[in-house]
């Protein structure tokens, strides 16, 4: 029984890593595209990239940083000194910070349509190629991992739910392992998007 | 693995994401990409290793993933860019 147990716990482990290389193959597929124009239209990305916020940037990457560190420390809160209660505290911290990032997100985005930098805006007809696919870009890339991060949110929140109702524990942390696992993917995603359309200005 | 440990790697993480945003400041031109997305993969690396619990993994599966899906995207973007460039 035990054995199985522990079998078990693995093969959900590759299961969950497997997921992510799918995850990989996405996100790359878009880096793919990215690279391919702007190889092609290198001054124009240049120039769109100085129209980002790059305080805000950074202060989302710190952010998503710290939110990594929160959730390691719930899976080690649990699983090593078998403090539910802290972890709980920890998975609370996780999404609060997740939320912070939509938040600081959304300014950013509110700004950028307020500038009339938006796929098919009027304002935009009037830019370069170069420029309209870089904030193509823009937009679907930071939109699906945005996307990615309310998932995460989403799973973590079950989780939570799940430490408080003593359904994740020490002895059964399986499930809360992969949705760090899930949240750190989400996090390395953003450490590549960050320098990539923030800091090629 | 101690929680102090967790700690230091975020101060890592932390640090290395100054040095990238800093450097982009001194303009140094076609250095300046490949510098970044060397900070940006050691960054990755760190949480690989040691947040996603590689490091300490012993089933040889599981540590060969990841390795797989970066030789799968460098050859996508290698023969990729062989097309664009010598079109």
């Amino acid at each position: 029984m035990e054995s199985e147990a522990r079998e078990h716990k693995v093969f959900s482990r590759v299961g969950m890593w497997l997921f992510l290389l799918s995850e990989i193959l996405i996100f790359g597929g878009l880096f793919l595209v990215y690279a391919m124009y702007r190889a092609k239209h290198p001054v124009d990305f240049h120039a769109a990239s100085g129209e980002l916020s790059r305080f805000d940037g950074t202060l989302n990457t710190a952010i998503l940083l710290t939110s990594s560190l929160t959730a390691v420390l719930a899976i080690y809160s649990l699983q090593v000194l078998n403090k539910a209660r802290r972890a709980a505290w920890y998975l609370v911290a996780t999404i609060g910070f997740g939320f912070a990032f939509l938040v600081v997100k959304a300014f950013e985005w509110a700004a950028k349509f307020q500038h009339g930098l938006y796929p098919r805006a009027a304002e935009m007809a009037t830019r370069p190629n170069g420029e309209i696919l870089y904030f193509g870009l823009y937009f679907t890339m930071t939109g699906l991992h945005a996307l990615h991060v309310i998932i995460g949110m989403v799973v973590l929140a079950v989780l939570l739910s799940w430490v408080i109702r003593k359904k994740a524990t020490q002895q059964n942390s399986a499930a809360l392992e992969n949705a760090g696992l899930y949240w750190h993917l989400v996090d390395i995603i953003w450490i590549f998007l960050f320098p990539l359309f923030y800091l090629i200005s | 693995m101690t929680a102090a440990r967790y700690i230091y790697i975020w101060i890592a993480l932390l640090v290395l994401t100054a040095i990238t945003v800093t450097m982009a400041d001194l303009n140094i031109g076609r250095v300046g990409i490949i510098v970044v997305l060397v900070i940006a993969s050691t960054k990755s690396i760190l949480v690989l290793l040691e947040f996603m619990h590689l490091r300490s993994e012993k089933r040889l599966l599981l540590k060969l993933l990841v390795p797989i899906a970066i030789a799968t995207l460098a050859i996508f973007i290698g023969l990729t860019y062989t097309d664009i460039l010598t079109r």
